[in-house]
């Protein structure tokens, strides 16, 4: 299908698949085994401006919306999901900076993300507020030069290794969701310290880490917009966000197939490659339709958000739920049509299906967001009725 | 640093066929690509410049199509692009080619550096970087796998040599050609895409190299390709039956038979 990229796109798309077949697929099994952060590839990714792509001119970057976004997560996911999360993920630790920080704020930090230098990471998650993201603990209470953090974050990727993270904690523990607040706090702040590295059913070359803020100061210039709407902050954040994990889902599948249909091919059975069987061929060929309508469903929702459209949240559920869905039977289906070989850890497939399996949960479980399609549902109803 | 990175843009294969009438290459079909050896020239003069400032210019002679192997080599952190293109350099052998080259780098800015791949995959003689250094009147280094240290009048670097390696000092301005195991060439990086294809890439020919048309190109070539030929293959194998000591005996047998052993 020809989605009708400019030169830029097809420019950023084209040099996200050199990397991610000339650097990432040599040692993605490794990564994976080892359970090693990818620091050399985060450098192959920064030498390329992997990471302007995201960053406005200004900050130097390139420029690019969601849609530029989803198209290198998607190249890096085709190979390694757990790649393309920690490449992700900087751009979601960023994007609330962007779009509330001051001009001072801007400078302060998105260069050094621009060029690689420093990752970031966006942090909401807590032992007590996982789905029920309003309900968390961490404070962030206003005292003489600055705020003062105290709770546990966790679950947080790319947590310990990223230098710039995004924290929503509350600046007014009376009014809950509505006291949160979106603050900058960088590693090495004192009282700001890491967990050990989760260890992981997949994307597991990713780093996911708590963190924990013991009497850790920030200063105030450090807020994000306003207090008291960091909730609402990490919800926009999350809808425009989402498109991104759909492009996760939308490699990963891709990977999938490409690598269920190679085997297909060179495998042999009663005398004939397994392609040539009719059940083979229809499974391969579901495959395919899960694949492209998840894109086509990514790209819409993508160019949506770039749109400038001022809701997009059911959209953009729509696109993560519906391709996270696919990426999980399409490799779940990889696995059984390449057999005992799709099994075991030395190819591919495996290390797909488990890939998958978190794409239902984070940013939003595949539950909630359908929850929130429901509600607009409702609404529009009532509206029209 | 003035770096002056050497390139050639060769048919991106090793298995290329001969035309038996006309004895050449056939390259319809087959994508051009930057001599994989001179991939590590360049990167190693870009991490140079990164490391010491200054700028690395390309330099190639071939066809206007060569154009594109410059404009990659932008893309790859090159700063400026010299093209050598005229009708009268076709045909040239390693020596009309260093000529040709040698006279273009003495027009450049002061240059402190001039970086080659080895060899190319299409000729494989690994003759034009010494033969540069000779007419440039520059000390010369083959097989650089490693620069230790460079300082304002001279270079240390480590070759490779048959037995090991050798730590070598030369005065600078200097000609080195590189192994692939000094470095692993970069990925292009976006911006460097677009600056490619917005560069402007000189030309220069015969007239803006004030050279005589009879000293390039064939003319100004001393050697000439007549034949080009894959040499027969004669295979003979012979496989031995029977238990493994009698094979291991009539193996003994045929080596000291053919006196290799
Ligand atoms: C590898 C990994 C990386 C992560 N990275 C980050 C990160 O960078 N930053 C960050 O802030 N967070 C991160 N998270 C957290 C992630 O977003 C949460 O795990 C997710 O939102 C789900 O929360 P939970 O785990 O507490 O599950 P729960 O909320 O406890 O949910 C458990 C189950 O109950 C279902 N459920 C809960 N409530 C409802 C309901 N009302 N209706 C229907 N079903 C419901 C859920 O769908 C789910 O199936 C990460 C998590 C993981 C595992």
């Amino acid at each position: 299908m020809d989605y009708f990229f400019n030169e830029q796109q097809k420019t950023i798309k084209d040099l996200a698949r050199r990397i991610a077949e000339e650097k990432v697929i040599p040692v993605r099994a490794e990564l994976d085994e080892k359970e090693e952060f990818p620091w050399d590839i985060v450098r192959d990714l920064a030498a390329a401006d992997m990471f302007r792509v995201f960053i406005p001119e200004e900050y130097e970057g390139l420029g690019g919306g969601c849609m530029e976004l989803c198209l290198v997560v998607e190249e890096l996911s085709r190979v390694c999901s757990g790649v393309a999360v920690t490449y992700a993920a900087s751009a979601l630790g960023s994007m609330t900076l962007m779009e509330y920080g001051t001009e001072e704020q801007k400078r302060r930090f998105l260069p050094d993300i621009a060029s690689g230098k420093k990752l970031a990471a966006f942090a909401i998650t807590e032992p007590t507020a996982g789905s029920d993201a309003g309900n968390i603990k961490t404070t962030a209470e206003k005292v003489a030069g600055g705020y003062l953090l105290n709770g546990t974050k966790q679950f947080i990727t790319n947590g310990g290794e990223a230098e710039i993270y995004t924290v929503i904690a509350l600046t007014d523990k009376a009014r809950g969701a509505r006291g949160a607040s979106a603050i900058i706090v960088e590693k090495d702040t004192p009282g700001f310290v890491f967990g050990k590295k989760e260890k992981k059913l997949g994307i597991r070359t990713s780093a996911t880490r708590e963190l924990a803020f013991r009497n850790c100061l920030v200063p105030e210039s450090n807020l994000l917009g306003r207090p008291g709407l960091g909730f609402i902050q990490a919800m926009r954040l999350f809808d425009r966000s989402r498109p991104g994990i759909g492009a996760q889902a939308v490699g990963l599948a891709q990977g999938a197939l490409e690598a269920a249909t190679d085997y297909a091919q060179e495998r042999v059975q009663f005398n004939q490659p397994l392609i040539t069987m009719p059940v083979i061929q229809h499974m391969l060929a579901d495959m395919a339709i899960q694949v492209e309508a998840s894109r086509a469903l990514v790209y819409a929702a993508a160019r949506y958000v770039d749109s400038g459209a001022r809701n997009v949240t059911e959209e953009s559920a729509m696109a993560k739920v519906f391709a996270s869905d696919a990426a999980m039977k399409v490799t779940v289906d990889a696995v059984q049509i390449c057999g005992g070989a799709g099994y075991m850890r030395d190819y591919t497939v495996e290390k797909m299906m488990r890939d998958a399996k978190i794409l239902q949960i984070y940013e939003g479980t595949n539950q909630i967001l359908r929850n929130a399609i429901a509600i607009s549902l409702r609404k529009r109803r009532a509206r029209t009725a | 640093m003035n770096i002056v990175a050497c390139l050639k843009q060769v048919p991106g294969t090793t298995e290329v066929k001969i035309d038996p009438k006309t004895n050449t290459l056939i390259r319809q079909g087959i994508e051009n690509i930057i001599n994989p050896f001179d991939t590590y020239a360049l990167e190693e003069a870009v991490r140079l410049k990164d490391k010491h400032g200054g700028k690395v210019t390309v330099v190639t002679m071939g066809p206007p199509q060569a154009d594109a192997a410059l404009r990659e080599a932008i893309s790859l952190g090159a700063d400026e692009a010299l093209l050598l293109s005229d009708r009268a350099f076709a045909g040239a052998d390693t020596w009309a080619t260093a000529f040709t080259l040698s006279r273009a780098i003495v027009k450049l800015e002061k240059i402190d550096l001039v970086i080659c791949g080895r060899q190319t995959i299409d000729g494989d003689t690994g003759q034009v970087g010494p033969e540069m250094a000779e007419m440039l009147t520059m000390p010369f280094v083959a097989y650089v796998s490693r620069i230790e240290e460079i300082k304002e009048a001279y270079l240390r670097v480590s070759r490779m040599t048959e037995e090991g390696h050798e730590t070598i000092e030369a005065t600078l301005p200097a000609v080195i050609t590189v192994a692939k195991e000094i470095n692993v060439p970069r990925v292009p990086s976006l911006r460097g895409i677009m600056r490619s294809k917005s560069a402007k890439i000189l030309t220069w020919g015969i007239q803006e190299l004030g050279v005589d048309k009879d000293s390039v190109g064939l003319a100004g070539s001393s050697t000439q390709v007549i034949k080009i030929f894959f040499p027969q293959r004669i295979h003979k194998a012979e496989i031995f039956s029977g238990d493994l000591e009698k094979q291991a005996d009539a193996l003994i047998d045929r080596l000291k038979s053919a006196r290799i052993c």
